[in-house]
């Protein structure tokens, strides 16, 4: 495993926008889904894609939540979440 | 028999059964490996012991009580005497073995590691992580604590091998199952949950087996030949081997026999007990019956496409169900489904009896089981009684029991008009292979249906079969019939249009009716209109000579809702550079106002399934039931003005003048030499070099495309004699069935043939064929074919075409059997998943799989061809004429890649009938 990618990936046209939600925006998006964590997608922490969020954010815990924006061929534009898990 | 209180399972628990629990739930001990005395009764302690369960009727079960199918039968249990190694756990133990210490019996892990583990396996229980994740973290674990000095007592580990499939070594030297067991015996409970064992529910020794379950004789029923001679189940007969050597291991053990002697019947009973379990292990031979053949033991009952699973507990054979083959009748709904009258008598519907219908129900029984049938009368099978008896009821007791019947009484009636039945074509591809049809019972022997909904089930009349299935409560009628009825299908969620609708004689029959508006008199009028429903005779549009007479238009226009309007251009529309609209001269511009045709031909484009556009927009706008109605006119009006109009097709549409015939010959001629040309030049070095391709291959491209270029030539040379009144071409351009390359392939020329999308070029050293010179490049040596299907194929050109036409089949084979085991994998990933009222998409499990469905949120059978919401459709009701003039009514996507669906289901087709599991072929039918 690649500990510093060398190459942004977010920065890939194939790659949807990633970002990391503060705790009280997680917390809102929790409470508007009536999810808890544990029925979240996940994504992990090794991901390429959180190494590179964590470049400018700092160490991203197990427990956070990223938002995911892809372009979606029905929807234009579709709004995800994931959980980041080890 | 009513049934019993219906449960819902909370959790089910899996575990490993101790030494002690054999024991105990064991209803006797098994000690001899005899089964019957000489009088043929079963011995006690012997494999076939009475307490074990009941198999012969009249006999009570000497454990419960019980007779025959209320005696679910009883374990027991055989004491080995020696401990065994239980095959299905051997990979487990390796792991035990090797991250245990050999003599202090802890895991080898210290603290630090200890707790990675724990923070781990808490996050995922805070954080959602399935069984695979935990199974995943455990293996880890298991090879971390694989060291070479254990970290409590510091004794030096050897290594631990396994010889498949039960011998364990430590540096070569055997392990006894025996020591084996002593290790595992040592690890402390609170060591296995990190190795993923939960110690409440399993202890690892008990993996290592020192006593065996009996299955109760119920699972391995003897069976009595003709002959009275007994025969036994695969599971006796194994267990027999297990006993008798059981037996002697004990003996010789006893007696103090030498040690090789011991430890060689020690391997045998091992043997014995490992292919008890499963008979495939690798490594060992299959134990073997008499007769040769591999017994089947346990795991040979559970596993692939015969196992319990697959064939008893995924699928299994169910009643009131039939099976013959299909044929089409016009004449039926596309909602209804013609059974034969002996079937009809077969299939029954319970019905509850109440004092409304006491009296009417006391007639129906009295009609017993085969009531006269001109016309179909239906009858009465079996009367059950409240306390669940059925009697059946033949000719003789028909009366009698007929005054018996009270109300809660169940009558079983045969089918008649109107049941709700789900009929059903394999392969199930799509939910719109099982489909609810109400029934119409009908002299002879298939199942018939309306031709709208072939495409649907993929089925076609040579000798294609399906299943019908009658739906038995009131529930499941009324849920068939909203959910699964025929007409809520006619939109299909794979492309957002109509999947049913006309196809083949259909088009031709409303293409003849209404292309250049042929007319029509009184007689041929009513003999088209006379099957329609709901229908009166137009006003006619003119009078000559003969009397009035009707155009085709209008009498199409009956069938159309009265303030129906569209535009579209249809199949044989041939896209001229100005379209001429109203006004074109090929008739081919649709125009629909207040529910008259004023322009156009009614053909694929308006009716086809896939394609049609009138059929989209009544469904969409009108309904289900007026698309029905639609439906059901179309395909009897169709049926009646082909028959007005007479149609037939032969050979001799393909005949074109000799002047063409020459014309052609002379044009492919000129091609030949063409291609001789750019030979000539290739060999000179003087061919001009394509970019990014070798010499050779800017010639392989040149020649194809001159080729390529010669074959459409001869069809347009073709086509220039084959007019739209020509049958055949008029079934290719209004889309019925066939197309102009077919047409073109079967006047003019077939063309080059190819494999793998090159000219041909495999057989011979540097040659297709010895007839040509090696190294020949020309057009004819590799596999170009001047000859037309009508004119006949040269020996090497016949050949050259089975080249080709083999690697379709070859082609169409493969791709089968890896769709079908993709389709397999698909559903298993996807079957679970559920759309809440929330929008989301969730697992059992309620985890969300996708935040919205399908993103946007839209029903894809409601969608127009995947758009939501059809906005040039929106303003045309709106803004009504105006609104064309904006909208792009050209080329409407309805149908736009619903012909490459088509396509696909077409190649499809042979497909799914041999689809089989990856590894196995099956051999399917002839159909
Ligand atoms: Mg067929
Ligand atoms: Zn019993
Ligand atoms: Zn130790
Ligand atoms: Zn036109």
């Amino acid at each position: 495993m690649v500990e510093t990618p060398q190459f942004n990936v977010l920065e890939h046209n194939l790659v949807p926008e990633h970002r990391l939600l503060s705790d009280e925006e997680a917390e809102a998006v929790l409470s508007k889904l009536k999810v808890s964590k544990d029925q979240l997608p996940k994504i992990r922490k090794s991901d390429a894609c959180i190494k590179i969020l964590e470049r400018i954010n700092g160490e991203i815990k197990e427990g956070s939540i990223i938002q995911i924006t892809r372009n979606s061929k029905t929807a234009e534009v579709a709004v995800g979440y994931r959980l980041v898990r080890g | 028999m009513k049934r019993g209180v219906s449960k819902r399972i909370g959790s089910i628990k899996f575990a490993c059964l101790s030494p002690d629990e054999i024991r105990k739930m064991s209803a006797a001990k098994i000690i001899t490996a005899d089964t019957y005395d000489d009088d043929g009764f079963p011995i006690e302690m012997g494999l076939m012991d009475p307490h074990l369960g009941v198999i012969e009727p009249g006999l009570r079960c000497k454990t419960c009580g019980h007779k025959v199918d209320e005696c679910p039968g009883h374990f027991g249990s055989i004491d080995l005497a020696m401990p065994v190694i239980h095959v299905g756990y051997v990979k487990e133990i390796k792991k035990l073995l090797q991250a245990t210490c050999k003599s202090c019996g802890r895991l080898m892990l210290n603290e630090d590691e200890v707790k990675v583990f724990r923070s781990k396996m808490d996050q995922f229980e805070e954080l959602g992580g399935d069984t695979t994740d935990i199974r995943e973290l455990s293996k880890d674990t298991a090879k971390d604590a694989q060291k070479q000095i254990c970290p409590h007592c510091g004794t030096e580990q050897k290594k631990i091998t396994l010889d498949k499939p039960t011998t364990f070594r430590e540096d070569g030297h055997k392990l006894t199952p025996k020591e084996v067991r002593e290790r595992l015996e040592r690890i402390p409970a609170e060591d296995l949950t990190p190795l993923g064992i939960d110690p409440l529910s399993c202890r690892p020794e008990w993996m290592i087996l020192t006593a065996l379950p009996v299955p109760p004789v119920t699972v391995r029923p003897s069976i009595t030949l003709e002959s009275s001679d007994r025969s036994e189940d695969d599971l006796t007969h194994k267990l027999v081997d297990v006993l008798r050597i059981n037996q002697r291991l004990r003996e010789n053990r006893d007696a103090g026999a030498p040690q090789l002697i011991v430890e060689d019947l020690w391997e045998l009973l091992q043997y014995h007990i490992t292919t008890y379990f499963d008979n495939q292990t690798s490594g060992i031979p299959p134990a073997r019956h008499r007769s040769g053949r591999p017994l089947k033991t346990l795991v040979q009952r559970l596993k692939g496409k015969e196992g319990r699973f697959r064939s008893n507990l995924s699928g299994k054979r169910v009643n009131f169900s039939a099976r013959t083959v299909i044929s089409p009748d016009p004449g039926l709904s596309i909602n209804e489904v013609g059974v034969p009258e002996e079937a009809a008598r077969e299939l029954t519907v319970p019905v509850n009896v109440t004092k409304a219908n006491l009296e009417t129900l006391k007639d129906l029984v009295k009609r017993g089981p085969a009531p006269s049938s001109d016309p179909y009368l239906p009858g009465v099978n079996y009367v059950i009684r409240p306390d669940g008896r059925r009697i059946r009821v033949t000719d003789k007791n028909a009366e009698t029991v007929a005054e018996t019947i009270e109300p809660n009484f169940i009558i079983e009636r045969h089918l008649k008009d109107g049941d709700v039945v789900l009929f059903n074509r394999q392969p199930s591809l799509h939910r719109m292979s099982m489909m609810a049809h109400t029934v119409r019972v009908m002299p002879g022997k298939t199942f018939r249906l309306n031709l709208c909904v072939c495409p649907p089930y993929n089925a076609d009349f040579d000798g294609d079969e399906m299943n019908l299935h009658v739906v038995q409560s009131e529930e499941a009628r009324a849920e068939a019939m909203i959910l699964m009825k025929v007409q809520e299908h006619i939109m299909s969620p794979r492309f957002g249009g109509p999947i049913i609708g006309a196809i083949h004689d259909h088009i031709t029959g409303t293409f003849l009716l209404t292309y250049q508006n042929r007319k029509f008199d009184r007689g041929q009028a009513l003999a088209i209109l006379s099957k329609v429903e709901n229908v009166q005779l137009p006003e006619p549009d003119f009078q000559d000579k003969n009397g009035p007479m009707w155009t085709g238009k209008n009498i199409f226009s009956t069938i159309l809702p009265k303030d129906f309007r569209i535009t579209f251009k249809a199949s044989i529309c041939e896209k001229c550079n100005v379209c001429r609209k109203d006004k074109c001269d090929k008739d081919a511009y649709v125009r629909i106002r207040n529910g008259q045709l004023l322009a156009g031909t009614i053909d694929e484009k308006a009716i086809g399934s896939f394609k049609g556009r009138i059929l989209d927009k009544i469904t969409r706008d009108y309904g289900s039931e007026q698309a029905r109605l639609f439906l059901d006119n179309v395909t009897r009006m169709a049926i009646g003005s082909i028959m007005v109009c007479g149609f037939s097709t032969g050979i001799d549409d393909e005949d074109i003048p000799e002047e063409a015939t020459r014309q052609i010959e002379d044009m492919l001629h000129g091609a030949v030499n063409e291609v001789d040309r750019l030979v000539e030049a290739y060999k000179n070095g003087e061919l001009e070099q394509m970019p990014g391709r070798s010499m050779r291959e800017t010639l392989e491209v040149e020649v194809m495309r001159n080729l390529g270029n010669a074959r459409d030539e001869a069809g347009k040379i073709a086509g220039k004699h084959l007019g739209i009144e020509n049958a055949a071409v008029a079934m290719a351009r209004s889309g019925a069935r066939g197309s102009m390359l077919n047409l073109s392939q079967m006047a003019g020329c077939i063309g080059q043939q190819a494999v793998r999308g090159e000219r041909l070029s495999r057989g011979y050293w540097n040659r297709t064929l010895p007839h040509f010179r090696k190294g020949d490049l020309g057009a004819q040596a590799k596999g170009f074919v001047t000859n037309s299907y009508k004119s006949g194929l040269t020996p090497t050109e016949f050949f050259f075409h089975s080249m080709g036409g083999r690697e379709g089949l070859v082609d169409t084979a493969v791709r089968t059997s890896r769709s079908g085991y993709m389709q397999r994998r698909l559903i298993s990933a996807l079957e679970d998943l559920k759309l809440k009222q929330d929008g989301t998409v969730r697992n059992t499990a309620d985890s969300i799989i996708q935040y919205h469905y399908g993103e946007d949120g839209v029903d894809p059978t409601r969608s127009v061809a995947g758009e939501a919401v059809d906005v040039d459709d929106i303003l045309m009701d709106v803004l009504g004429d105006e609104a064309e003039l904006l909208a792009k009514i050209e080329e409407k996507k309805v149908g736009g890649y619903a012909t490459v669906e088509k396509d696909l289901m077409e190649t499809g087709e042979e497909d799914a009938e041999e689809a089989g599991e990856e590894p196995e072929f099956e051999t399917g039918g002839e159909e």
